[in-house]
């Protein structure tokens, strides 16, 4: 059992949980994550660490509501247990000084990019951080990063904070103007998609981190698996994190797609289970 | 894999009075004339849309009717047949006398689980296939396995929850990874030499592949969970969600005060065979297809976990994996379940009962053919496999007679999923986090005669070794490495302290 510290939402759907995991907590590194699950009747789901506190123990998750398990997440408060976490898991970001890194972060991506951004900056890395968001509600994280960065640019779909735009011409801007030596680019896989895409014009090194389905996270399944440069990796024992310009992510999309009809099956009856709760 | 036999010992046992007796009780002639016992099996029609085990186990008259088969060879070349070296005639002619909590005695001197290898060990291949019986009179062998599952289930149920003698707690620090039947068969052992076990399990919950691999109708959860709980009780502590070489190192673990330790992390990662399309959704490899139905309840509206199956699903492979997957797609309501392999019937490495159950459940066997493209709808999943013939050629390296395509035979299956059971590859976690850790060209890690690694101290066995095996050949791994672990640690530890 894993008892929350901490709970907080960062926006309307987004909420960080500060949960006590001291092995992980020692033995995390940025790129790491964790993968849960909250009951016994419950699924196993991957969630990247987005901090962690050794000296108190915790480990950050930052979770966004989707479906099901996302949900019963975010309803969960301080003091309440997880059953199950496990990790870290997936191999740690190669951190290195390389000059300028460009860092890119969509909607609850901007979450494991941050301890990216953190680690890169502290090894004397020139950081230029741009989070994106759908509107200003979204956007999380900003002082954080802020703290961590020389540079950091918000954006927003509908302009309503920051600059307007998508992710990608916040990206092509700075490239323009400046040297970027590596690029790094989390968020949905739309978004990494079009970001990569971006680099690729300018022969800018740059690395992904995947967010796929997954179910024991050791590389005993093979449900994350990806195909990277025509070959098939599992993201749980490969990854997270590979070269952008070479994954499929078209066959990504689908693979993510997987469950659709069950998971929406699942959550329509978790609303109808939460509403009956509700006027009982 | 075969232990030496200690003849001496076994006839010093078999001269024993009581046994001298018993065996003259009834004629040698007498016993081989009686036939084989049956295995009572649940009605196809049923167990096939239920978790319904399928073997029902003996009764006790059966029981006891099998017992006299026995002969109580002199030579009882049934033990060289058995990984962990069961003293086989010793615990049948205990059920004969009726002591049949004598017997389970017996079978646990070697084998902390009895009523698991009574279920899931080829004894075809093994234990009976040395048996007199076999080898002398071309006659059906005596039914050991079944034996060992009724004596095993008979002290379950009826005698008291007892474990073996334990040597005086000695305070040593031992760790095991893996809570898989290597791992437990260690941790057993290693408590009955007095040490103090922890065992490392990476999932949520305890067994290995007894738990997520081989599905509830073939071996329940709860005899699992009760041969562990026997082990807890002999003092044996166990941690779930915890990866050695993830959560903590070894030498981490070194820090808190382990001196030894036994890498039991198992053969966790399919393999695919890489051909166009395998990546669509709808495709998944048989440990993961029997994980979400195992493990985390996919298939039972009660659970959040999601699972593919559909009318038509197609498991590519033929071994015992292979046809647990087609088994359970069958029982979650497959109009189809199909299993498709490269060879004939007669090459597949499945075990004799498990094809026949299939065949019995209404499994179909399309043999010779092999998916060579997958084909999906619009949104990514798949909805047809294009198939290429076979036929077979010369003997290849294993001795059996090589597939080769037939050029220009290919057609398409229409499918809703696939499972592929082509065999699994090491766990890499535990090499990743150790690369000083001799491995071998398959990614096993090299082991010595005491299954000692590369690295003093550190020990391995089971399908990490193996690469891809059965039950009782990790089992068997486990009884040596502890041996080999206890040896270690008494020569080093007491030496240095």
């Amino acid at each position: 059992m894993f008892k929350i510290i901490e709970k907080k939402f960062l926006s309307e759907n987004v909420a960080k949980l500060v949960i006590e995991a001291p092995y992980i907590a020692k033995s995390r590194r940025a790129g790491h994550f964790i993968i849960l699950r909250i009951d016994k009747n419950g699924e196993r789901i991957p969630l990247t660490i987005s901090d962690a506190d050794v000296e108190k123990g915790t480990i950050s998750l930052i979770v966004q509501r989707v479906g099901v398990s996302s949900h019963k997440l975010c309803a969960m408060n301080a003091g309440d247990f997880i059953l199950d976490v496990v990790g870290p898991l997936g191999k740690a970001t190669h951190i290195a000084n390389v000059g300028t890194v460009l860092c890119a972060g969509g909607g609850v991506g901007v979450a494991p990019l941050f301890p990216i951004v953190q680690a890169m900056k502290l090894a004397g890395n020139r950081v230029i951080t741009i989070i994106a968001a759908r509107n200003k509600d979204l956007v999380i994280l900003e002082n954080e990063m802020a703290e961590y960065s020389d540079e950091l640019i918000v954006m927003t779909d509908d302009g309503s904070k920051g600059t307007k735009g998508l992710v990608t011409l916040g990206m092509e801007e700075v490239i323009l103007r400046e040297k970027v030596d590596q690029a790094i680019v989390i968020g949905p896989a739309v978004m990494m998609k079009f970001a990569a895409l971006t680099t690729k014009k300018y022969d800018i090194p740059t690395m992904a981190s995947l967010n796929t389905i997954m179910v024991d996270g050791t590389g005993m399944c093979g449900a994350c698996r990806v195909s990277v440069g025509g070959k098939t990796e599992f993201v749980c024992v490969d990854g997270p994190e590979f070269d952008a310009h070479k994954v499929n992510f078209d066959e990504m999309l689908s693979r993510l797609g997987a469950y659709k009809e069950k998971e929406s099956e699942n959550y329509d009856e978790y609303v109808k289970s939460c509403e009956a709760a509700a006027l009982n | 894999m075969e232990e030496e036999l200690n003849e001496e010992y076994y006839k010093a046992e078999r001269k024993t009075e009581w046994r001298d007796k018993l065996r003259k009780e009834i004629k040698a002639k007498e016993r081989t004339n009686i036939s084989r016992v049956r295995m009572p099996e649940a009605d196809p029609d049923v167990r096939n849309k239920s978790n319904l085990e399928v073997n029902k186990g003996l009764t006790l008259e059966m029981a006891l009717a099998e017992s006299h088969r026995c002969l109580d060879c002199a030579v009882p070349t049934c033990i060289v047949g058995c990984p962990v070296g069961t003293n086989i005639p010793k615990f049948i002619k205990y059920l004969e006398a009726g002591d049949v909590l004598g017997a389970a005695e017996v079978l646990k001197e070697n084998n902390s689980l009895p009523a698991i290898c009574g279920r899931v060990c080829p004894q075809e291949i093994q234990c009976e296939a040395q048996c007199f019986y076999v080898k002398k009179l071309s006659k059906e062998g005596a039914a050991i396995g079944h034996l060992e599952r009724f004596v095993a289930d008979y002290a379950r149920e009826h005698g008291p929850e007892t474990i073996p003698g334990l040597a005086e707690p000695n305070g040593i620090k031992m760790a095991v990874i893996g809570s898989g039947p290597a791992g437990l068969t260690v941790a057993g052992e290693l408590a009955k030499f007095g040490y103090d076990v922890t065992v490392f399990e990476a999932l949520h919950d305890l067994g290995g592949v007894l738990k997520y691999g081989i599905p509830e109708f073939r071996l329940p959860k709860s005899i699992v969970d009760y041969e562990i709980n026997t082990i807890k009780n002999m003092g044996v502590k166990f941690i779930t969600n915890f990866i050695v070489g993830k959560t903590a190192t070894i030498d981490d673990l070194k820090e808190e005060g382990f001196v030894a330790f036994f890498i039991a992390s198992g053969a966790g990662l399919p393999n695919f065979m890489n051909i166009p399309g395998e990546n669509f959704s709808g495709i998944q490899s048989a440990n993961e297809f029997l994980t979400r139905v195992n493990l985390m309840g996919g298939g039972n509206k009660n659970f959040d976990t999601p699972v593919h199956t559909g009318k038509n699903v197609v498991v590519v492979g033929g071994g015992n994996t292979a046809m647990d997957s087609v088994r359970t797609a069958k029982r979650m309501g497959a109009e189809r379940a199909i299993i498709m392999y490269r060879r004939s019937m007669e090459e597949m490495p499945a075990r004799a009962e498990e094809i026949k159950h299939a065949i019995e459940e209404g499994v179909e066997f399309i043999n010779l053919a092999s998916p060579i493209e997958y084909f999906a709808d619009e949104r990514g999943k798949v909805n047809k496999m294009r198939v290429q013939k076979m036929e077979l050629g010369e003997p290849d390296t294993s001795g059996r007679r090589r597939p080769v395509v037939i050029e220009g035979s290919e057609y398409d299956i229409e499918v809703d999923s696939v499972v592929i059971a082509v065999g699994v590859s090491p766990n890499p976690i535990i090499q990743q986090s150790m690369p000083e850790l001799e491995i071998t060209k398959w990614n096993t890690i090299k082991v010595d005669d005491n299954m000692m690694t590369s690295i003093p101290g550190l020990f391995a066995g089971g399908d990490i070794v193996r690469g891809g095996a059965t039950v009782i050949l990790a089992m068997g791994d486990g009884r040596k490495a502890a041996s080999g672990m206890h040896s270690y640690v008494q020569s080093e530890v007491f030496v240095n302290i």
